[in-house]
């Protein structure tokens, strides 16, 4: 137990500050609040984790049979069902972390409302969570590898970075809806609407070089963008396109920092609000 | 050594913030360019509060409804923040607002014990260090991997609350949390908060439970209207509370005629709530009846006039109006002169909380109103915990402005 330390409660200032030793601090409660997300996701299912193989599994089937038969994408030396699974791990991850994430506060108001913690770990923690689902998924994929037996090279090792771009963006995402929930209950009906369309806008089941070549860097902006050609360049072997990726990089950071910004704005008043 | 400081500490609300409002508001509202709130809609929940604690004190927190406990409770947990003034505290802070916080009914009691012991601050290895003591204060050993969701409201309050017992702060901030619950367990919550006490740490408690103040604090705060009105010794300001609450709230009298509410016909004199006993009482046990007494002077001749009272809850809800319909003066004019009327509430019908009255008198024909005297008396409706009230053996909130005891009949077609 920490001796004495001394709290000091004062209003809200207009100085923004983000207490990282506070969070570390509060990890454990990080570490528990992500492990009851996953724990009761699947509670009450018969399949149980299995959907987190599942869904991408299926939808990798249908966008295989629709697009190798209505339009056949130039995917270079990597079979279509492989490309397609590469990037649905990556946006399912996204889409139902975020989903998860926005709802996170709205769903725990009493914890809000009754127990002092540093915020920002309830996004965070549903953020993890999803996680959680994507490794079950991302191991289908490695195992689709060996049986098509794709040759893995060096670029492998960079994957983690990528990854971890994704998580950065989707927590940073995740963060900002969870906190403009708390105010405006119009998130409900506005999310899954724009997910819809950044699905459509990111190359997902389409390669990124299908992207007329002047317009690449502005759609770079969008960081799902660079994030799946990195992460499909360094599982499949292929050059990678460093000016997507750094603008991509870019806009995810710059994300998390306007992210940050406004759910430190308002989390002083998440109590009274919720 | 003083453990807590608070200065000049303001919490402003403003009426209609709270409710999450749409994205369409906020923005027809920038383009209307409407008027600032109006400064009526403020509400100052805590006004220029100051108190110190000491180290080891067990300091209680008393007042109405609405009074600012909450608030303050809340900014010293740091839940919000102060509008204004500040807090500083020295040590590490638990506080139990609400017993149960996080808990999830799909997961076992082993699960909860771990979940709700972060959400409450503690270390895993913390927990795991407490985890047999734990689980042998809750009772529970059994039923320690069974899904909560299978527990009953007892097993479930045991549990939770034996969590909060074991955090170990050096600050603990205790809300109405043993409200609900039963008697024995609630009585041994109470020692092991006693014992946390006396083992040299800082407790600050909030109860509607005057008798727990008693037992548990040396040192009480009143909070009226937001602002502190007395800190001192518990016994002297409790009873100064009570006092008062029962002087401002189950009486009130007009001696002179001219300033008592009413017209040239009829003026209200005095109201009174008295308990089956014929004392005037602010406080009733839910299990028993009470007594509105409204005196009036008649001061025309001729004119059918029938008494009747208005029953409202806390939040404004009418829960009830009961005019005099067989008191005996129904059809029958009145002469002039000095009249009491009383209605008689019966036990196990009003819903525990507090009941505010108004008291009226009307003419049908034409309908007149000879006075209307609003929030003129309040008394406390007080829950029961014996199990004999219509709660049954339910130790969970139960809303709803009544609470009538009624006939229950349960038959088994087959099986």
């Amino acid at each position: 137990m920490e001796e004495s330390q001394i709290v000091r409660i004062k209003p809200p200032g207009s100085l923004i500050t983000l207490d990282f030793a506070e969070i570390w601090a509060y990890r454990e409660l990080l570490y528990f609040l992500t492990w009851r997300d996953v724990k009761i996701r699947y509670k009450q299912t018969a399949i149980g984790v299995l959907w987190a193989v599942l869904q991408p599994v299926l939808t990798t089937a249908i966008f295989t049979v629709l697009f190798s038969t209505f339009a056949r994408f130039n995917t270079e030396n990597v079979p279509y069902s492989l490309f397609a699974l590469s990037g649905l791990i990556i946006w399912l991850f996204v889409h139902s972390a975020i989903s998860m994430a926005s709802n996170s506060f709205v769903n725990h108001a009493n914890l809000v409302t009754k127990v002092y913690f540093p915020r920002l770990i309830v996004p965070l923690a549903a953020t993890f969570a999803g996680v959680f689902d994507f490794i079950f998924s991302f191991a289908i994929l490695i195992i689709m590898m060996i049986y098509y037996g794709l040759a893995m090279t060096w670029q492998i090792a960079l994957v983690p970075f990528f990854l971890f771009l994704a998580i950065l963006q989707t927590a940073a995402f995740g963060t900002l809806f969870s906190a403009l929930n708390v105010r405006f209950r119009d998130v409900k009906f506005a999310l899954p609407f724009l997910l819809q369309v950044w699905m459509i806008a990111s190359p997902i089941f389409y390669p990124a070089n299908l992207l007329p070549g002047k317009w690449r860097l502005v759609f770079a902006m969008n960081p799902l963008t660079g994030i799946l050609e990195g992460f499909r360049s360094a599982l499949f072997g292929a050059p990678f396109d460093w000016p997507v990726i750094a603008v991509s990089s870019i806009s995810a950071l710059a994300l998390a920092l306007f992210a940050l910004y406004v759910f430190k704005r308002m989390e002083d008043k998440f109590a009274d609000m919720i | 050594m003083q453990v807590i400081r608070v200065e000049n500490l303001s919490k402003l609300y403003f009426l209609g913030e709270g409710q999450p409002y749409s994205l369409r508001e906020l923005i027809s509202g920038f383009f209307q360019r409407s008027e600032p709130r109006s400064r009526t809609q403020d509400h100052w929940a805590l006004h220029e509060v100051n108190f110190q604690v000491e180290e080891g004190e067990t300091l209680g927190i008393i007042g109405h409804n609405g009074a600012g406990k909450s608030t303050l409770l809340k900014i010293l947990s740091r839940i919000t923040k102060p509008s204004s003034g500040s807090v500083e505290i020295r040590g590490r802070v638990g506080s139990l607002l609400e017993v149960g916080t996080g808990f999830h009914n799909e997961l076992s009691g082993r699960e909860n014990i771990y979940l709700n012991g972060a959400i409450l601050g503690m270390k895993r290895a913390e927990i795991q260090k407490k985890f047999d003591e734990i689980v042998a204060f809750s009772e529970i050993e059994k039923f320690l991997d069974t899904p909560v969701k299978h527990y009953s409201t007892g097993m479930y309050m045991r549990l939770a609350f034996s969590v909060a017992a074991h955090l170990d702060p050096e600050v603990l901030i205790v809300d109405e949390v043993l409200a609900v619950g039963d008697v024995g367990f609630q009585k041994k919550c109470l020692r092991k908060m006693r014992d946390v006490g006396e083992s040299g740490r800082t407790i600050i408690f909030v109860s509607h439970d005057m008798q727990a103040i008693t037992r548990l604090c040396s040192r009480v705060i009143w909070l009226k209207d937001g602002e502190l009105q007395r800190d001192g010794e518990s016994k002297q300001i409790l009873g100064e509370y009570l006092h008062e609450q029962s002087r401002t709230s189950a009486e009130k009298t007009w001696g002179i005629l001219e300033q008592a509410p009413g017209d040239e016909i009829a003026r209200l004199r005095g109201v009174r709530v008295y308990d089956e006993n014929g004392q005037t009482a602010s406080s009733v046990d839910i299990r028993r009846p009470v007594n509105i007494e409204v005196r009036y002077d008649i001061l025309e001749s001729g004119k059918v006039i029938i008494p009747n009272c208005h029953f409202y809850n806390e939040q404004g809800i009418c829960i009830f109006i009961s005019h005099d319909w067989n008191g005996g003066w129904r059809h029958r004019p009145r002469s002039k002169g000095s009249y009491t009327s009383t209605v008689r509430i019966p036990g196990n019908f009003l819903a525990a909380g507090t009941v505010i009255v108004t008291a009226a008198a009307s003419t049908y024909e034409p309908f007149t109103v000879h006075f209307m005297e609003r929030d003129v008396v309040a008394f406390n409706v007080n829950d029961s915990t014996e199990n004999d009230s219509a709660r049954g053996d339910y130790t969970g909130v139960l809303p709803g402005v009544v609470r009538p005891v009624l006939d229950w009949q349960t038959e088994i077609n087959s099986n």
